[in-house]
Parts: C-alpha cells; sequence; structure tokens
C-alpha cells in the first residue's frame, strides 16, 4: 500500500447519505483515506438531516463548523467553503461535509438541526461574512458589533489596519509619576 | 526609615521625610486588583496562594472593585474588544495606583502580532513595570513586585501640575 495514498475509509454513513440523497452528494475526496463529501448548497439542510436521523448514521453531534477562504488557494468561485465536522455519539464515528458558498450569497441554516450550529454560524459570518439564511440571530459573535470587516478573509492584513489598534492613552498618564529629587 | 532620637528629651521620637512615611506606606499594601485575562492570571493566583505568597510583600488582598485597588496586574493577551474595558476599570481605581504588565502578551503583543490584539497594553493604560515570560513564573511576578516597591519608594507625595 503507498503510504501517501491510503485506501479509502468505508463510511457507512456516507453510503447512507449516497443512497438516500445520490442528487445531493456532488463530490467525494479522500484526505488519507477520510472521505469529505462536498454536498449541493441548496440540498444542506437535507443531507444534515438525513445524517441526524437515519438510525445508522446518527449523527447527533455537530463537532464543529466553520468557514473557509478560497481565494487564495486555487479557487476563485465559489470563494468560500462551509465545512461541517458531524460525529456520532452512539456509533462513534465521524464525516466531514462541506458546501460552497459565493461571496455575498447564502447558505441555509443548520442551526434547525442542530442547535448548536447557531454560534458557529455566527462565528463564521463574523470571520468570513458568510450569510447564513434563516439563521435565528445572526449577529457578529467575536469582533465588536460596530466592526466594518471580516478578519479572517485573505484579503484583510493579518496584522489588521492601522484604525483597528487605537491608543486609548489620555494626556493625564504623562504626569502621574513625581520621583522624588 | 529615620533617625530614631533615643537621647533626645522626647525618647521613642522618630525624624523622617512625609516622602518616606508616604511611600512606605503605599509599597507595603499594595492591594492589586482581581482581574486576569489569560493563563497568566493562573500564574497570578499562584503567586497569590500559600506556596508563593504575595502577602508576605503586603500584596495579597486581592481587591473585587477597583474602587479599592492600587494596582492592576494585567495578567493576559488584551483584545481591542477588552481594551476600553481596562481603560474604564483603571480610571475607576483610585490615585495612587500602578500597573504591572505580566507577560509577553500584555507587554507587547506577544505571539499575535493579529488584527484583534493590543501590541503592548502601554496603548491602554500607563505600566510602570513589565514582566517578563509566557507565562511569567510566580517568582518573576514577586521580582517584578519588588521592583515596583523600588520605585513607589522613589516617589514623592507631590503632585506635577
Amino acid at each position: 500500500m503507498d503510504a501517501t495514498k491510503p485506501d479509502p475509509i468505508p463510511s457507512r454513513s456516507l453510503d447512507r447519505l449516497r443512497e438516500a440523497l445520490p442528487e445531493a452528494v456532488e463530490e467525494v475526496v479522500y484526505h488519507g483515506g477520510v472521505p469529505i463529501v462536498r454536498v449541493v448548497p441548496e440540498r444542506i439542510v437535507d443531507a444534515c438531516r438525513f445524517l441526524r436521523d437515519d438510525a445508522l448514521c446518527r449523527m447527533t453531534h455537530l463537532s464543529d463548523l466553520c468557514g473557509v477562504d478560497l481565494s487564495l488557494l486555487g479557487r476563485r468561485e465559489p470563494r468560500f467553503d462551509v465545512v461541517y465536522h458531524l460525529f456520532s455519539l452512539d456509533l462513534g464515528e465521524r464525516l466531514t461535509i462541506k458546501a460552497a458558498v459565493a461571496e455575498g450569497a447564502e447558505i441555509a441554516t443548520v442551526s434547525g438541526v442542530w442547535r448548536t450550529a447557531s454560534w458557529h454560524e455566527r462565528e463564521a459570518y463574523d470571520m468570513f461574512g458568510i450569510r447564513f439564511a434563516g439563521h435565528p440571530d445572526l449577529r457578529r459573535i467575536l469582533m465588536p458589533e460596530d466592526y466594518d470587516a471580516y478578519p479572517l478573509r485573505k484579503d484583510f492584513p493579518l496584522e489588521g489596519r492601522e484604525r483597528d489598534h487605537k491608543n486609548w492613552r489620555k494626556p493625564e498618564d504623562e504626569r502621574r509619576d513625581v520621583l522624588a529629587p | 526609615m529615620g533617625l530614631t532620637l533615643s537621647d533626645a528629651p522626647l525618647p521613642g521620637v522618630v525624624v523622617t521625610r512625609v516622602d518616606k512615611v508616604f511611600n512606605w506606606a503605599r509599597k507595603s499594601s499594595l492591594w492589586p486588583m482581581t482581574f486576569g485575562l489569560a493563563c497568566c492570571a493562573i500564574e497570578m493566583m499562584a503567586a497569590g496562594a500559600s506556596r508563593f505568597d504575595m502577602d508576605r510583600f503586603g500584596a495579597g488582598v486581592f481587591r473585587p472593585s477597583p474602587r479599592q485597588s492600587d494596582l492592576m496586574i494585567v495578567a493576559g493577551s488584551v483584545t481591542e474588544k477588552m481594551a476600553p474595558i481596562i481603560r474604564r476599570l483603571y480610571d475607576q481605581m483610585p490615585d495612587p495606583k500602578w500597573v504591572i504588565a505580566m507577560g509577553i502578551c500584555s507587554t507587547a503583543g506577544g505571539p499575535f502580532p493579529t488584527y484583534s490584539h493590543v501590541q503592548g497594553v502601554d496603548q491602554v493604560v500607563p505600566v510602570d513595570v513589565y514582566v517578563p515570560g509566557c507565562p511569567p513564573r510566580p517568582e518573576a511576578l514577586l521580582y517584578g513586585l519588588l521592583v515596583l516597591q523600588d520605585k513607589i519608594d522613589r516617589m514623592s507625595i507631590r503632585r506635577a501640575v
């Protein structure tokens, strides 16, 4: 076996998803043998709900949801991926699914499937500006509410802009210390 | 502290300077604010607990209110979102007040040269002592405290105008 390209690891939940919703599965790629499913963005809620409810998948736990900006990684359009890391607490199985979102476009929220998705989607919105249609409370979660940029986008400077770093010092600070003569 | 005039007409009288008395009182009862921002706060708690016992230097009475504090130990990373809150807490502390920047994050930004991190808490409040480390061990914080006490010893109660 080629160590750099291990054989695909069979995944029952992936097979079930392909069986039940064949038109929702766009593509499956294997990283180190682990399947990563690209789902048609319009069908993301259907796919998630199926994976949660199906008796042989039981992906009751969304362990992470995050955004990825691919604009500097060779894919121009659509710009973003939303990555869902699912875990079945009953079966101990994991599955990673992805859906593409263009800049300015929306993707349906999965906060109705897993309530924990609500804050994760707020973070993806905060950092990348990915909008989630139907989200109950899509506000910034980490950055100040009046922040005017999406800092994890690849075109945002790593160290921030000049105006991101304010100076809070006051003139009276300088008159504070009086050393004895 | 001063000169004891044991052979003077009034035995037990001490002669000293006002500055000396005030500085002695101030440096011996530095009450820090209960205020931790990240992992440095764990070391600060260790410094305050029995093994290192910051109370030996009069600085173990962590106050839950800035109104009762003399010393702000900025223990941990300061984010841009936290900066106005730190400034407000500092402004709420009564004079005289001092600030120790504990660890490299609050000293100069540390490993976070990013959009959300303050590159040194001296952008927010005036700092008296910088304690390097990531995080500094309790001994380092205690040394910073002793250095601050030395600084207080050289101060005057006169106010600058």
